[in-house]
């Protein structure tokens, strides 16, 4: 069909292969003029399974950001009756009415071993409900509230509520899982933060200029991924004074997780820089004289952005298992800090978990929140380069 | 090939000293040597502290002497087979180590095996019978194999053999063997102990090396050639295990370079849950203790570990692929 300006119209939209899940009216317009984001976007909402996990991401991501809000107790508070409570389960429903609750529980001292032993106590019921009063904590910097998502109806109450039950100290679990959901997703993010950037300016130094530059960038990340990583992991973090503040061992772990963490980075991004140089867009910018920062950073680097954010996504939690196994061993964090690491060295040997199974929950944690980037990343990844497989 | 493999084999020296001098800048990282620390546990235990000694302790291992001098001790102490003395253990390294490095080896080889012995066929398989249930059960496995820290595994396990048999799974040894000289009786029992550590190591890496496997064979699997061979009349098993499996376990070979020292490296977490006599949890104590000789022998263990690994991969992969070795 011919315009009468002689410009032929775009030809009726054929399914594409790749894309088959467009509906054409869709795409009639917006196909041609859609910017990559855009596509990005649409090839990723069909994946469910990443759209599903990427759902249970942000869940985890808000949680990390108001921990207070999520807490039901304050998590360094240790109650000395209140040791190895085993989680109680929440009930929705009391005699057909919606009302929250908990069957109380009640302690008895055991006496041959003396040790605490808990039995559910059916016949009370600790009666719960949303936005309760509690302790007063700062949400998202200086604002102080005492309103939680969940908790005692009577707020003076002393009445055992423990949602994932108590450690060895009498601290609440699920307040200890959920302000350590908010360290631990940070140190990955940081530390991928950290490796990004010099993923990107080594990987690209190297891709860019070529020759001696890359091939002496090239040889040190062939040196550094051929390092075991544990051992030096562990003989870094084992080199931080013991006297460093809970904010200097975070930082210096983010820092040792980061420093090896680049190599594979920088690898994909010299890969994209070489192809890219020899690119018609490329040359053309250079020669009608762009600075070699604009040719750079307007021109080469939107093409990976996509790319970058795949690998980003897919490294955070790569991160975030690091520093499990680091504060595991007891060469990460230390308490009082609390991560999902510190919090699983309660479950290190066979008598805590055989005396307490609940202290592996925040395994739990670890798993799902991998397990859910992973699939996100994935998604991401196969949205933003549909060619790679 | 020969002439390859004695390049490969110069190179050997020239890493191992960059590494070395990585470990030793790694051990003399923490502030005050082991000799403060000696001293410190000497006053604790309440014995007096000797001068005479603490002069003559500091110059045999030339700790009053500048980093490089102290750095080139070391090594002229290690080539000469002298790995020096353990101050936390109170014996010579070589002795304390000698036993757990041959059981570190032992299990990383047994793991190695377990690796491809299950990962090589649930490749072909999920590759073969593309988007069939087994190929999605083994990549729901993989997701769960990936996002799974190996300590948990082991942890869970340990606590499941607890909890339902109500046996205590730890240990390479049963205890009436554990400082038995060895016999076969004591191989017998170790080779008891050793699948549950092989398993928790090897199902980590089986994950990941099934999945490299089934996108390799797929590539190879839409090649003209195999059209050709099944339009010949070839059975199609024949035909997949003789021509594209070959090509494809290819870049897996050279998969081992990494493998190989991540299954020894990876080992030191399980090793400490389960409480296993290999060198992982003596890194550990030698590093929480600030034994510092002991760390830095078994830090660079593990890097002679990591180039062996890398050694053998391009070797094998030279014999394999005759463009490696001519190129």
């Amino acid at each position: 069909m011919v315009t009468p300006t002689g410009i032929t119209d775009p030809p009726t939209p054929q399914p594409i292969p790749d894309m088959p899940h467009y509906s054409p009216e869709e795409e009639v317009d917006s196909i041609y003029v859609a910017p990559n984001w855009k596509l990005v976007w649409w090839r990723f909402r069909k994946h469910r399974l990443a759209v599903g996990s990427t759902f249970i991401v942000i869940l985890i991501a808000i949680v990390a950001l108001l921990p207070g809000f999520f807490s039901t107790k304050d998590p360094h508070e240790s109650v000395a009756a209140d040791l190895l409570i085993p989680p109680q389960r929440l009930h929705f429903f009391d005699e057909g009415k919606l009302q929250l609750f908990v069957y109380a529980i009640e302690g008895a001292r055991n006496p041959e071993t003396l040790r605490m032993e808990w039995q559910t106590d059916y016949e009370n019921k600790v009666l719960l409900r949303l936005f309760s009063q509690g302790y007063t904590y700062e949400i998202l910097g200086p604002i102080e509230t005492d309103i939680h998502l969940i908790g005692l109806i009577d707020s003076d109450s002393d009445e055992p509520f423990h949602l994932l039950g108590t450690d060895r100290l009498g601290r609440d679990q699920w307040s200890r899982l959920v302000y350590g959901t908010r360290t631990s997703l940070s140190i990955g993010l940081v530390a991928v933060l950290i490796s990004t950037v010099l993923g990107i300016f080594l990987g690209g130094l190297s891709g860019y200029y070529g020759g001696t530059t890359d091939m002496i960038i090239q040889r040190l990340i062939e040196l550094l991924q051929s390092l075991p990583a544990i051992p030096i992991w562990l003989a870094l973090s084992a080199a931080m004074p013991r006297t460093w503040s809970v904010e200097q061992t975070y930082l210096a772990i983010t820092v040792i997780l980061a420093l090896i963490g680049w190599t594979t980075l920088a690898r994909e991004i010299r890969g994209r820089f070489l192809s890219l140089r020899e690119e018609d867009f490329v040359v053309a910018a250079k020669l009608s004289g762009s600075k070699e920062t604009r040719v750079v950073f307007r021109h080469m680097m939107p093409t990976m952005y996509s790319h970058i954010s795949a690998s980003v996504t897919l490294a955070i939690p790569v991160m975030i298992i690091s520093e499990t196994f680091l504060s595991f061993l007891g060469l990460g964090l230390r308490p009082p800090a609390i991560s999902w690491g510190v919090l699983l060295q309660e479950a290190q040997n066979l008598q805590s978990i055989a005396l307490a199974p609940w202290l592996l929950l925040p395994g739990l944690a670890v798993i799902i929140t991998v397990l859910t980037m992973n699939i996100m990343g994935d998604g991401l990844r196969d949205a933003a380069d549909p060619y790679s497989h | 090939m020969l002439q390859y493999i004695v390049k490969r084999l110069l190179l050997l020296p020239f890493l191992l000293v960059i590494f070395s001098i990585f470990a030793f800048i790694i051990i003399q990282a923490p502030p005050g040597d082991f000799v403060t620390s000696y001293i410190a546990d000497l006053a604790a235990s309440g014995s007096s502290v000797d001068q005479a000694q603490i002069d003559a302790l500091r110059e045999r291992y030339g700790l009053d002497q500048p980093m490089h001098i102290q750095y080139l001790k070391w090594m002229g102490r290690i080539v000469t087979g002298d790995l020096g003395f353990s101050l936390d253990w109170r014996k010579p390294i070589k002795e304390l180590i000698a036993e757990r490095l041959m059981l570190t080896v032992l299990l990383g080889l047994f793991t190695f095996v377990f690796t491809w012995l299950l990962a090589i066929p649930i490749g072909i398989i999920s590759a073969v019978k593309q988007y069939s249930f087994l190929d999605y059960f083994f990549s729901v496995f993989n997701y769960f194999g990936v996002a799974t820290p190996t300590f948990m595994t082991a942890l869970i396990l340990m606590w499941l053999a607890f909890s339902v048999f109500g046996v205590s799974i730890t240990g390479l040894f049963s205890p009436e063997f554990v400082d038995a000289p060895w016999s076969m009786a004591r191989a017998e029992d170790l080779l008891r102990h050793i699948w549950l550590p092989m398993i928790i190591l090897g199902l980590d890496g089986t994950a990941r090396l099934a999945r490299i496997m089934r996108a390799n064979l797929l590539d190879e699997l839409n090649k003209p050639y195999v059209e050709m061979a099944r339009a010949k009349g070839m059975s199609e098993w024949k035909l997949v295990i003789k021509y594209p499996v070959r090509l494809s376990l290819n870049p897996l070979v050279s998969t081992i370079g990494w493998y190989l020292p991540l299954i020894f490296s990876g080992s030191v977490i399980v090793a400490t849950v389960l409480n296993l006599p290999t060198i992982g949890p003596m890194l550990l104590r030698s590093l929480t203790n600030q034994d510092m000789f002991l760390a830095g022998t078994i830090v660079m263990i593990y890097l002679f570990l990591a180039v062996i690994g890398t050694l053998i991969s391009d070797i094998l992969l030279a014999w394999l692929d005759p463009r490696i070795r001519m190129g």
